[in-house]
């Protein structure tokens, strides 16, 4: 088989080295030494291919059929296997994305609270009135900074920041339309406004290598705040209350194993 | 019984806590002294006292955790697996993100606990990819724990050893269903199984697999600490315990506030400050958009599993989405429904077809250009969906739909006499041209 049948063909990956890797591949040693690392967490190897997909991703900001062949020479898989696969989940992009992607939140209840006037808003503001950028479509160039991928996203578990919106998946939270074009407008400079909750922000492609390898379990990254105010807020109206459960009990014993029928 | 406070901080109460994400404030303020406890008692006591605890399931369903959990062999002639379910996608659920940012030890105590209850050594935990930082806080606690000895090979001395991973899902609603979950989590389409075998018979990998909600695991180590018997001086006898309810919307303090299961609307409303510059409440979600609205009329339905039920919805995961009357109903179920037609994974027709035509017919009312028989279409669409449905997205697609049918015809009805009019003085003209 040919290197170039074997990243674009059908075929069965066999061989799992950096030696079987075509010519022309992106990827290079050290990916495959990360994707072996992932592999080895997993009973079975297939369970990786999730992480490989956002892996292959990290390095060419979307899944490329070079991609696809890296993932099922990896896993011994076919490529139509792990096409099926890709194409599947949201987050694997089939065209490059920009430096950051922009989601926002479009469901019901961010949507009520302004999140489809955000979307539209950074539509014509990163396209242009006439052109306003299409779901996934990217302003500037992918590779180059500044340029940003927009999407709108489903729910994303934080409707009591309603409307949220993230970058590279870091929450941006309690936003308005003004706030969205100042925060793009920043991105687009080349700057990385703090995110709401999160860690200081990267771009997406060091995002997608977390996503993949682990996470940076540095200070900084894993200290980035996680709650404001709406988090808290039962807590903490509890505490001024002095409201608490039920005093918790010491020293209770579990209860006896049933008798065996 | 003793008065119990409205707010019963349990799963919450570390929150406020300066790096209360950290191992070091986790051990300070309690933590890890539930698994020795229950590294000292044999599974089968555990399953037990999960069982009289009455602890049910927090992902949507409340079906009672230890009874899921004695589901699995007694044995252990295979591996077992034990996995969480963080994959929060719910429209309007947004607590287990926050407790996995805030708290993750707790969570992670809890998967020792409940693995070392079925003889599982290995446990996953399945997170939506959209949540990195939340991943990075899970995956740090994980290395701590290691450190720490409270995971890995003779966990404390006991013998026991568990394996445990954090995995990152890459955004599909539908890998919430449990077997979808299991499918992904295989590297594969999030696509549902076919019940039975059910996982407890042939999970992960073909073999007994347990999958719980995280609330439902980081409620375990209070459990083990502190009994049954204090478990349920919260909640109701069929629905004990405290539950973290998250309000969103229309309110003046969005959150999340953990009270005692029962807590009704109206309770939580004064909680968070009551409506939104005074704007009255319209309609609302009790556990997320699959399920059945509610209205002005439910303020005081207890929400709990039983109460929620008898008024015609369900508790799901008590993600109370609120809206007051600015909001337009079939707007809203139109919404809703193309984030259902979006996430239908496509396996059976019923979702698939039915979702996609329930959208287009939503679309053209809410343009204003329905008619009074499209309202019954989409109750037809959606009796052939509910019921005949693959999985539970199906049935929870329709919830809002026929809920918002319900409690709100006449807005349905007004957008059809909208179009009536605007028929009407589209064909006079015609007719008067024609007559001249
Ligand atoms: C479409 C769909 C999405 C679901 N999403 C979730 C979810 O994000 N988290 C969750 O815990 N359960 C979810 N569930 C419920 C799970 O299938 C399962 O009942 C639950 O994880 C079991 O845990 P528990 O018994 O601890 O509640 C979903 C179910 C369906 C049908
Ligand atoms: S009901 Fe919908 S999500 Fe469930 S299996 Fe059928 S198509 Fe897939
Ligand atoms: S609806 Fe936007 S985060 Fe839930």
């Amino acid at each position: 088989m040919t290197a170039d049948a074997l990243s674009h063909g059908a075929g069965r990956g066999t061989a799992t080295d950096v030696d079987s890797l075509p010519e022309d591949s992106p990827f290079g040693a050290d990916t495959v030494a990360t994707a072996r690392e992932i592999i080895a967490r997993y009973p079975q190897s297939r369970s990786a291919l999730l992480p490989l997909l956002h892996l292959v991703q990290s390095v060419q900001g979307y899944v490329s059929q070079h991609g696809i062949a890296f993932c099922a020479n990896q896993l011994e898989l076919s490529t139509a296997e792990v096409s099926a696969v890709a194409t599947f989940y949201t987050m694997y992009k089939r065209k490059p994305c920009g430096e950051h992607l922009v989601s926002v939140c479009t469901n019901t209840l961010c949507a009520a609270l302004g999140g489809d006037a955000i979307y539209d808003k950074l539509r014509t503001h990163l396209g242009s009135e006439d052109k306003p950028l299409g779901h996934e479509e990217t302003s500037g160039t992918p590779g180059e900074q500044g340029s940003i991928t927009l999407e709108h996203a489903e729910c994303l578990a934080a409707c009591d920041f309603a409307p949220v919106l993230q970058v590279n998946y870091e929450y941006y939270d309690n936003q308005t339309t003004e706030s969205a074009v100042d925060l793009v407008d920043a991105l687009r400079r080349g700057e990385k406004p703090a995110p709401t909750r999160g860690a200081p922000l990267t771009d997406f492609r060091g995002v997608e290598y977390q996503l993949a390898a682990g996470f940076d379990t540095a200070a900084e990254a894993v200290g980035g705040p996680s709650a404001s105010a709406a988090t808290l807020r039962g807590a903490q109206l509890a505490n001024e209350r002095g409201w608490t459960a039920p005093a918790m009990p010491d020293n209770v014993d579990l209860p006896p194993a049933p008798e065996k029928k | 019984m003793t008065e119990v406070d409205k707010l019963t901080p349990v799963l919450t109460k570390r929150w406020l806590s300066p790096n209360s994400w950290t191992l070091r404030t986790y051990e300070q303020l309690e933590g890890y002294t539930a698994l020795p406890k229950a590294l000292r008692g044999s599974p089968e006591q555990l399953v037990q006292l999960v069982k009289d605890s009455g602890l049910r399931g927090r992902g949507g369903a409340g079906f009672p955790a230890g009874v899921k959990w004695s589901f699995m062999p007694p044995n252990e002639d295979k591996p077992h697996y034990l996995v969480i379910n963080a994959d929060e996608g719910e429209p309007g659920t947004c607590k287990d993100i926050p407790l996995m940012m805030a708290d993750p030890h707790s969570l992670i105590e809890g998967c020792v606990i409940a693995s070392y209850a079925m003889r599982a050594h290995h446990c996953f935990i399945y997170v939506r990819g959209e949540v990195p930082h939340c991943i990075r806080r899970l995956n740090a606690a994980v290395a701590e724990a290691y450190q720490a000895g409270y995971l890995g090979k003779n966990i404390l001395g006991s013998g026991f050893d568990l394996e445990l991973v954090v995995h990152a899902g890459a955004g599909a609603y539908i890998c919430g269903e449990e077997t979808a979950l299991l499918d992904s989590l295989e590297g594969r389409r999030g696509q549902p199984r076919l019940k039975p075998p059910f996982p407890a018979a042939a999970g992960l990998y073909a073999q007994p697999t347990t999958v719980n909600n995280v609330e439902t695991i980081a409620s375990v180590p209070y459990i083990v600490n502190a009994g049954a018997d204090w478990f349920r001086t919260m909640g109701s006898e069929k629905s004990p315990g405290p539950k973290i309810y998250s309000l969103s919307g229309h309110v003046e303090r969005p959150g999340q506030y953990e009270a005692p299961l029962g807590t009704t609307l109206r309770e939580l409303l004064d909680l968070a400050g009551g409506m939104k510059d005074g704007i009255p409440l319209k309609f609302w979600t009790p556990g997320g958009s699959s399920t059945p609205l509610f209205t002005a009329e439910h303020l005081d339905v207890p929400l709990d599993f039983e109460g929620a039920a008898e008024a015609g919805s369900m508790l799901g995961t008590t993600a109370l989405q609120i809206f007051n009357e600015t909001v337009s109903v079939p707007w809203a179920v139109m919404k809703w429904t193309e984030f259902y037609k979006h996430e239908s994974c496509g396996k059976c027709t019923p979702c698939r077809e039915g979702t996609y035509w329930l959208t287009q017919i939503l679309q053209r009312m809410v343009r204003g250009e329905g008619t009074e028989t499209d309202i019954d279409t989409l109750l037809d669409v959606c009796d052939n969906v509910l019921g005949r449905s693959f999985c539970a997205l199906g049935d929870g697609a329709v919830s809002p739909i026929t809920s918002g049918i319900k409690y709100f015809k006449d807005e349905f009805l007004a957008l059809c006499e909208s179009n009536r009019a605007k028929g009407a003085s589209q064909t006079e003209p015609a007719l008067a041209g024609a007559g001249s």
